[in-house]
């Protein structure tokens, strides 16, 4: 009992890291059908900004937060000065874009910041909790409360909001949402924003427990992928389930089975499962029209 | 004719004159060396433009199939007693054997779907490399024997370069045949339309195996030759930004042009090279260029002269 | 035994009845329509057939055989081509290698000697494209063959997709609507085409909503509406019936159906 309750803390913690990956993933597809390798690294500087300003002396609260603004900035950048300049290239294209555009933000980071790996405190102390006789960090409840409330926030703004429709309405058809006035640039510039700054939040949560390098976006972005494409691309719950699912999937696996293979899990489940489901888990199949 | 492409003649007549100048111009083995390199890249990039650029089907795990090729001749001598030559032979049926078993379910795949999937693939064939240490050396890689033909050593930057430049040639030479015929046409079209392809009887299951099957072997023949010349890999060879600086070739030089496979991999192999000077900024500046070109020359460096050139012309 | 017959075939997308129980039969040198109001199933119709749609119910025979379920290119094989309404040509090549895509089945195709480049290929590329370029010319496009296909017009692709179709050397042609986006000239240019194709022995099954075409060069037409059969019979049946002036025709489709 008390190893499986582990286990699943373990697998809920990273999972809701994926989740929010897959999550900017989906919000940036949704918005503008680009996939964006580069989201790992929105994780990355979530983390490493928020490290050296907090080393500098910031308070973590206001280092998070100049983390976040950051990140977000650099979506921001992102969109405007890589991907809207290639509008209309094909999905290779813009995928090589986005890895290029990843490959530079970790070159500029391992530059600005250095090659080591970082810590954080914890937000609440060390001492674990015991939860059925599993010893539970506290870090690991911020980090599921956090990315629960990020995406409690998302579905609301996405629900109630003007903006979060005239996002929806550009991601169902773009003609059709700037017939009817909506700036689809303004649109499509606030999802690579916000997706950054989701995957900051994610990466600063997530530091104390995992620690943090230049480098960490890479394989981020790839299990983020994977967890986005496993809940069915372009579908927000589908990129949680998706998440959270691989994320139990690797806990279990090494803890159950070897921890060689650890990183594989992910994507030897998503082989498995787009064998059986060639449109993900919550995808829909699509009959092609002619 | 094809818009932005050369006539077969064309094209092996140049990279025939460039095979021959390069070691006029650059004789040093630094430079033999590079360019060996650039020709086994070459190699590989060659397949995966009949993959992505012929018949539209994206693999982001092609790096595995390299990387296949790369260790089975480098572990045949060590642990089954054989020579590096049927080595290599043994590792191309490998990668072969395996693009056919798992080509069919991942080709039904489209878009994003193949993309995850190749791309889980190249990743857990690099797992297996970096996990499996007492077979496969594990991360630090593993070292091979100088390859024996008729009793005498097949050594020095000179002949490894000779070597993999007719390999090359080769490859480009049955790939231009591939494109002009009935299969290459198959494929063309299928990159276009699959309903439209299937009602005039295209078997498009089968054509998009075929062409993975084959980039399959170009990537394991790359691997292999990268192993018998570098007589020493590690699991680099196949890893996940192995597999994407070759779509990069690709796409860089100019989906679906042979020439342009060529130019995208040279340019990726000697842009490292001579951006080590940069120390630090190495990676920066490598992500910088390729978003640079992929903004600015979308169609890729080929494709995109040539357009400019005969625009300039007809102007 | 009916060279094409499909018989009870119903198919539903969510839940919109696309098809409900409909069946046709056509043989060699017949021209069936099919006509019937915007979101009758026509187009729906064709796809089951030609093995793009598999059913929920019904089957299809070719020369008696069932051929239920086949993929496309099996039912390629079996001699059925066919166009598409919303044209899906190959946009990255030539208009002539378009066609030369439609000769796939009549070449025989061994890897080997393609990657070599024997001589036996070369020939055979020759023969597709000495055939294909007739082709063109008998759909009136011989001037463009080696313009990109990008760059030719719609009425030229619909007539394209025609010349493709028509290099399967198919014993059954399904047209849908052909003329649609044609103006007059090119209106009579593919009636007379699919006269001289019918001549040939070849079935011809037709969507196309222009009246005066239909009932000019029809031997029978299939009236759908809803999903479901109508009506069927000779043209003067057809556009006489007072069901089938109600629900598709209308007064001024009367007319047109009367002038050819
Ligand atoms: N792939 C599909 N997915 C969902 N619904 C479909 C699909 N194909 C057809 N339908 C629906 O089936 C019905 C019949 O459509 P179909 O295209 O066959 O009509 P049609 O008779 O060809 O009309 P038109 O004259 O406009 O071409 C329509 O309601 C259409 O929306
Ligand atoms: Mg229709």
């Amino acid at each position: 009992m008390a190893e499986f309750v582990q286990l699943l803390f373990a697998g809920l913690t990273t999972g809701a890291v994926y989740a929010l990956v897959a999550l900017g993933f989906t919000l940036i597809f949704q918005a503008s059908e680009v996939v964006n390798f580069a989201q790992g690294e929105f994780v990355m500087l979530g983390g490493m900004v928020t490290v050296f300003a907090y080393n500098a002396g910031v308070p973590l609260p206001l280092a998070a937060l100049l983390a976040v603004v950051v990140a977000a900035a650099t979506g921001t950048l992102l969109h405007s000065l890589a991907i809207a300049p290639a509008k209309g290239a094909t999905v290779v294209t813009l995928i090589i874009v986005t890895i290029g555009a990843s490959i530079l933000i970790r070159g500029l980071a391992q530059i600005i910041f250095d090659k080591q790996f970082h810590a954080l405190p914890a937000f609440s102390g060390d001492e674990p909790l015991r939860v059925f006789g599993a010893a539970i960090l506290p870090q690991s409840l911020w980090v599921l409360g956090g990315s629960g409330t990020i995406v409690l926030g998302l579905w609301l703004f996405m629900e109630r909001t003007l903006l979060g429709k005239a996002v929806r309405a550009t991601a169902a058809n773009r003609l059709a949402a700037e017939l009817v006035g909506i700036d689809t640039r303004l649109v499509l510039t606030l999802a690579f924003a916000v997706s950054a700054a989701i995957g900051a939040v994610g990466g600063i949560l997530v530091t104390p427990i995992t620690l943090t390098s230049y480098a960490v976006g890479t394989l981020l972005a790839l299990k983020g992928f994977a967890a986005a494409m496993l809940g069915g691309i372009g579908n927000p719950v589908g990129a949680v389930v998706g998440g959270l699912v691989l994320g139990l999937l690797e806990a279990f696996a090494a803890g159950w089975i070897s921890s060689t293979y650890k990183d594989g899990v992910a994507f030897l489940v998503i082989l498995l499962v787009l064998f059986a489901l060639p449109q993900g888990l919550l995808g829909r199949a699509a009959v092609g029209r002619v | 004719m094809r818009p932005g492409t050369f006539s077969k003649l064309a094209i092996l007549g140049t990279l025939l004159l460039v095979l021959a100048v390069v070691p006029l111009v650059l004789p040093s083995p630094f430079h033999l060396r590079v360019a060996t390199l650039v020709w086994i890249n070459a190699t590989a990039a060659l397949g995966l433009a009949l993959l992505i650029g012929l018949a539209g089907q994206v693999s982001l795990g092609h790096a595995g199939f390299m990387g296949i090729g790369a260790y089975a001749t480098a572990l045949g001598p060590k642990h089954l007693g054989l020579d590096p030559l049927s080595s290599m032979a043994l590792g191309i049926f490998a990668a072969a054997l395996l693009a056919l078993l798992v080509g069919r379910p991942i080709l039904r795949l489209k878009g994003h779907y193949l993309a995850v999937a190749t791309l889980g693939l190249g990743i857990l064939v690099h797992l297996v490399i970096v996990s499996e240490v007492p077979v496969t050396g594990g991360p630090d890689g593993i070292q091979l024997p100088h390859v024996e033909l008729l009793g005498r050593r097949v050594t020095g930057p000179e002949l490894w370069y000779w070597i993999t430049g007719t390999g090359v040639v080769l490859a480009a030479w049955l790939a231009l045949n591939l494109e002009d015929s009935s299969t290459g046409r198959a494929l063309r079209a299928l990159h276009d339309s699959e309903i439209a392809a299937s009602v005039v009887g295209v078997d498009v299951a089968r054509h998009k195996l075929v062409v993975f099957v084959i980039a399959a072997v170009y990537a394991a023949l790359a691997g292999g030759l990268f192993a018998l010349f570098n007589r020493f890999v590690t699991p680099d060879v196949a890893g996940f930004l192995r597999s994407i600086e070759l779509v990069t070739m690709v796409v860089i030089g100019g989906m679906g042009s042979i020439l342009g496979a060529v130019v995208g991999a040279a340019l990726l192999t000697v842009l490292p090279q001579a951006l080590t000077v940069f120390h630090e900024y190495e990676h920066a500046v490598l992500g910088l260029l390729i978003v640079l070109f992929m903004v600015f020359l979308r169609q890729g460096i080929v494709p995109g002269l040539a357009g400019r050139v005969v625009r300039r012309r007809s102007a | 035994m009916s060279l094409l017959e499909a018989r009870g075939l119903s198919i539903a997308f969510g839940g919109v009845r696309a098809l409900e129980q409909v069946g046709f039969t056509v043989d060699r040198g017949e021209v069936l329509a099919i006509i019937g109001p915007n979101g009758a199933g026509k187009t729906t119709l064709f796809n089951v057939v030609t093995g793009l749609y598999r059913a929920h119910g019904g089957e299809v025979r070719l020369d008696g055989r069932d051929v239920t379920g086949l993929p496309p290119h099996a039912l390629a094989a079996r001699g059925l081509a066919r166009t598409f309404q919303n044209l899906e040509i190959f946009f990255r090549m030539s208009a002539l290698e378009n066609v030369m895509v439609g000769r796939h089945l009549k070449e025989r195709r061994r890897l080997g000697a393609e990657l070599l480049g024997l001589p036996s290929v070369l020939r055979e590329n020759r023969e597709s494209r000495a055939r294909s370029r007739d082709l063109l010319a008998f759909v009136g496009l011989e001037e463009r063959a080696d313009e990109p296909a990008t760059g030719l017009p719609y009425g030229a692709l619909k007539r394209l997709e025609i010349a493709r179709a028509l290099a399967c050397e198919p014993r059954i042609l399904m047209l849908d609507e052909p003329a649609a986006g044609c103006n007059p000239v090119e209106t009579e240019e593919i009636d007379r085409l699919i006269a001289a194709i019918a001549r040939q022995g070849v079935a011809v099954v037709l969507v196309e909503h222009d009246m005066r075409l239909v009932m000019r060069i029809s031997d029978r037409v299939l009236v759908l509406d809803q999903g479901r059969r109508l009506a069927e019979g000779t043209p003067s049946q057809v556009r006489s019936d007072p069901r089938v002036i109600d629900a598709y025709l209308g007064r001024h489709g009367v007319a047109a159906a009367h002038a050819a």
